[in-house]
């Protein structure tokens, strides 16, 4: 069914950078989200702290889905950010302000409250248009020749808004159990209970994306339901079920790793599940793989260093994190 | 709507305006991260703790330029396509796979590390700290490496082909691209701005505490480090220059042409303006000083050598020379005060008297934001000089756009001036509090920010180090 062309492993790449950031950036932002709800002072500070070291290796998958798809796929990164600028730029501005709230709230403490402010409300709005990106994408983009040729309101539709607060109570629970697993006392026990508020959310939130996306147009319905697709399609949400209640058992057992886990393997389903629906369209019904991929030259020159260079970040990304194990302590825990 | 001419300006002002911003950040950085692995190294060697105490201090200040940085820069990996999408599409091929080789080799590096190097001091052992280090060093200078690369490919295109959907795609291998023909004069006159762009910050804060307090010690090491730094590099920094120039004449005329306001042809030397009002639309220079055959001696190394005008570029061609002669004077005219500060510095110091000479230690304060207007400067003069085209002679940047709606590219203008003035302002205050206050013995790190000093640790990497901290935060 899929073929190992390099534009396919390129695609491959590419999806596998997006999936890195929408998990790691999706904890950081998904703290952001919430980051309100914790009490001033030492709980704030330590969700903060927990992600403080690696936030901005988080973020840079971001780049490489921006500047990869640029390089693999030029046509298509040139109509999707045409198509999809007002939620980008607002992304862009979003991530400005969380991204400076890291330094600076320790830096001016007479202005932390809005620093704080700056912090959340940037990260809501960079999940928030990160959403309705994906959504304004599944829906369909209207390509004119080799230009984006639709309006500047395309993007705004009910689903795109749908899959915009998907992201934001998805990310929410990604950073509850991030925290649940990264604190201890207090603010543990506050991680808990959120996660007990987006824990739902986030599977209504994908029980109804999941429902309107077949009906949304693009071939996604015979891509789901036709034989013998759904014999293997059927079984998504058979798995989603299955890790969902491990998810419940590990909340009431009061696991501090396995619910971050079992999230994460959710967000790993969803993600197969929209690679289903899109393949082999980068741009649903216009624009597919093939036509927009750069010469074989270009993605060969890259896939030399990707395949050498990719492992390579992965080790130490891995180590960075391992710098970090364990609790964010408080005082006197150590 | 695609050839919206307001549309393409505000793009325009919109890419400089978030390009030159963030341009800022890195100009300091790339210098800034090798100062603190030279620190870092000294300390390792000779174990005085005079080093480690510059180095904290410098680490701080090196946290909140990054994070500025980081977030501007993200903005700009997707600009190329927001704003420039025929560009983007046509020229992807070629500077695509280099920009991905840039996240790859340096973005990632620095990031990756640069939590350990931040908050891992008491996480890891010194040397490992130390390797940190110098990866996000070595990280920024290869991001330097790639984008200067696609800017010189921008500005010299070599080693392409053109595929029937008008895509610009590599002809024979990826070295004449990468090492286009302006690449390596571009990329050793930018680095060294850098570098120079660091010392003359790091010199001027060494000023300001030397001015309130000469025997102060991390201050006159500051100084030291950074007045030998300018002595020894603005000088390669000229010579440099002035093969870059000869590169440009040689690839791109017009812009030399512009940068020098030379709008008539003078084909038995030519004259070198010092100063004058270029006027684009009569294209001549009013009230021009100038230095009878001076230009063709520097240009062509020639008293008597031709030199070609503007008036030989077709009018479509022609760059802005308004606004390239200026910019350039600004570059150079700071170049040389760089020049001078060196030198002087030099005679300070054979005369003992270099942390005593009130005078210098002022003018070393005043060219603290020296370099960055150079830089600025000097940036404008190649991207404005280029024009009319985004790839020289083959793409013209109003072929360039996406489709965009000037009301669109307006509001988003507006709020990345807005947001940029905001948040970058309100962070060069932050820096500009943190160099007031000179190191200190035993310099606290950076995650022990002042609010928090006592009581909470910020990080797991601090947990040993609380104690300690605590006693003097």
């Amino acid at each position: 069914m899929v073929d190992l062309t390099l534009t396919n492993i390129w695609a491959g790449i590419l999806a596998f950078a997006v999936f890195m950031y929408v998990v790691m950036d999706g904890f950081d932002l998904g703290i952001g989200v919430m980051f309100r709800a914790f009490p001033v002072g030492k709980e704030r500070d330590t969700a903060m702290n927990s992600i403080a070291p690696v936030w901005d290796g988080n973020e840079t998958w971001l780049v490489l889905g921006g500047g990869g798809l640029m390089a693999a796929f030029p046509l298509a990164y040139s109509v999707i950010m045409s198509a999809l600028y007002a939620p980008l730029i607002a992304m862009l501005l979003g991530l400005v302000f969380r991204g400076v709230a890291f330094e600076f709230r320790w830096r001016d403490p007479a202005h932390r409250a809005f620093w704080d402010l700056a912090f959340s409300g940037g990260s809501l709005v960079a999940a928030l248009m990160q959403g309705i990106m994906l959504g304004a994408l599944l829906q369909g983009v209207h390509v004119d020749g080799r230009a984006y040729g639709g309006g500047w309101w395309d993007w705004l539709t009910p689903f795109s808004l749908l899959t915009g607060a998907s992201v934001v109570v998805g990310y929410g629970l990604l950073g509850a159990c991030w925290l649940n697993w990264k604190t201890e006392g207090e603010t543990q026990q506050h991680a808990r209970r959120l996660m007990r508020i987006f824990a739902p959310l986030t599977l209504a939130a994908l029980a109804a994306v999941s429902a309107a996306t077949p009906f949304l147009g693009n071939e996604y319905f015979d891509r789901w339901f036709s034989m013998p697709r759904v014999l293997f399609t059927a079984q998504v949400p058979l798995v989603i079920a299955i890790l969902t209640w491990r998810f419940v058992r590990s909340l009431r057992r009061n696991y501090d790793l396995a619910p971050f886990v079992l999230t994460l393997a959710v967000f790993g389903l969803s993600f197969v599940g929209l690679g289903i629906s899109m393949y082999p369209y980068l741009v649903p019904n216009s624009i597919t793989l093939e036509m927009a991929a750069a010469p074989a030259s270009s993605q060969a020159f890259m896939l030399v260093g990707a395949s050498v260079l990719v492992p390579l970040i992965l080790a130490y990304t891995a180590w960075s994190y391992w710098v970090f194990r364990g609790k964010v302590a408080h005082e006197g825990y150590h | 709507m695609f050839h919206d001419a307001d549309a393409i300006l505000l793009a325009r002002i919109q890419f400089g305006f978030t390009i030159s911003f963030h341009f800022i950040f890195p100009a300091f950085t790339i210098g800034l991260a090798s100062f603190l692995a030279v620190l870092e190294a000294l300390w390792l060697k000779t174990g005085r703790a005079l080093y480690l105490d510059i180095y904290k201090y410098w680490l701080k200040i090196f946290a909140v330029v990054f994070a500025m940085g980081v977030v501007s820069g993200i903005v700009m990996s997707y600009q190329f396509g927001t704003n420039w999408a025929v560009f983007s599409d046509r020229a992807g091929p070629v500077i695509g796979p280099l920009m991905a080789y840039e996240v790859l080799t340096a973005f990632f590096l620095e990031a990756g590390f640069l939590g350990v190097m931040l908050f891992g001091m008491r996480k890891v052992g010194k040397s490992l700290h130390f390797f940190a280090t110098l990866m996000v060093a070595v990280g920024t200078f290869i991001s330097a490496f790639w984008i200067l690369s696609v800017n010189s490919w921008m500005q010299t295109p070599a080693g392409y082909a053109m595929n029937p959907q008008g895509q610009f795609v590599p002809a024979d291998g990826w070295i004449p691209i990468i090492f286009n023909p302006s690449f390596p004069y571009r990329l050793v006159h930018t680095v060294i701005a850098a570098y120079l762009t660091t010392a003359l910050v790091v010199g001027a804060v060494g000023a300001w505490h030397l001015l309130k307090d000469a025997k102060q010690e991390h201050a006159r090491k500051m100084f030291s480090m950074a007045m030998w730094m300018a002595a020894l590099v603005a000088p390669v920094q000229v010579l440099v220059g002035d093969q870059h120039g000869l590169n440009t004449l040689e690839h791109q005329p017009a812009k030399i042409m512009a940068m020098e306001g030379h709008y008539q042809s003078h084909p038995d030397g030519a004259p070198l303006i010092l100063f004058g009002i270029p006027d684009d639309d009569a294209q001549r220079m009013n009230h021009a000083i100038e230095i009878p055959r001076l230009g063709s001696l520097i240009l062509k190394h020639d008293l008597d050598a031709p030199l070609a005008g503007l008036d030989t570029i077709a009018p479509e061609n022609r760059p802005p020379a308004e606004v390239v002669f200026w910019t350039f004077r600004i570059m150079v005219g700071l170049g040389v005060l760089m020049l001078a500060l060196g030198v002087w510095s030099l005679i300070a110091r054979w005369a003992g008297k270099l942390y005593d000479w009130r005078w210098l230690k002022r003018f070393a304060l005043l060219m603290g934001p020296s370099g960055f207007i150079a830089v600025i400067a000097g940036w404008m003069t190649t991207e404005v000089g280029r024009q009319p085209f985004t790839v020289y002679g083959l793409l013209r940047t109003a072929e360039s756009a996406s489709p965009l709606a000037a009301p669109a590219v307006g509001a988003s203008l507006i709020a990345f001036v807005v947001v940029y003035f905001a948040v970058f302002g309100m962070g060069s205050w932050y820096l500009l509090k943190l160099m007031s206050r000179a190191p200190q013995p035993h310099e606290p790190e950076p995650a022990n920010a002042p609010a928090h000093a006592a009581g909470i640790t910020p990080a797991p990497a601090m947990a040993g180090g609380a104690k300690t901290e605590g006693a003097h935060g």
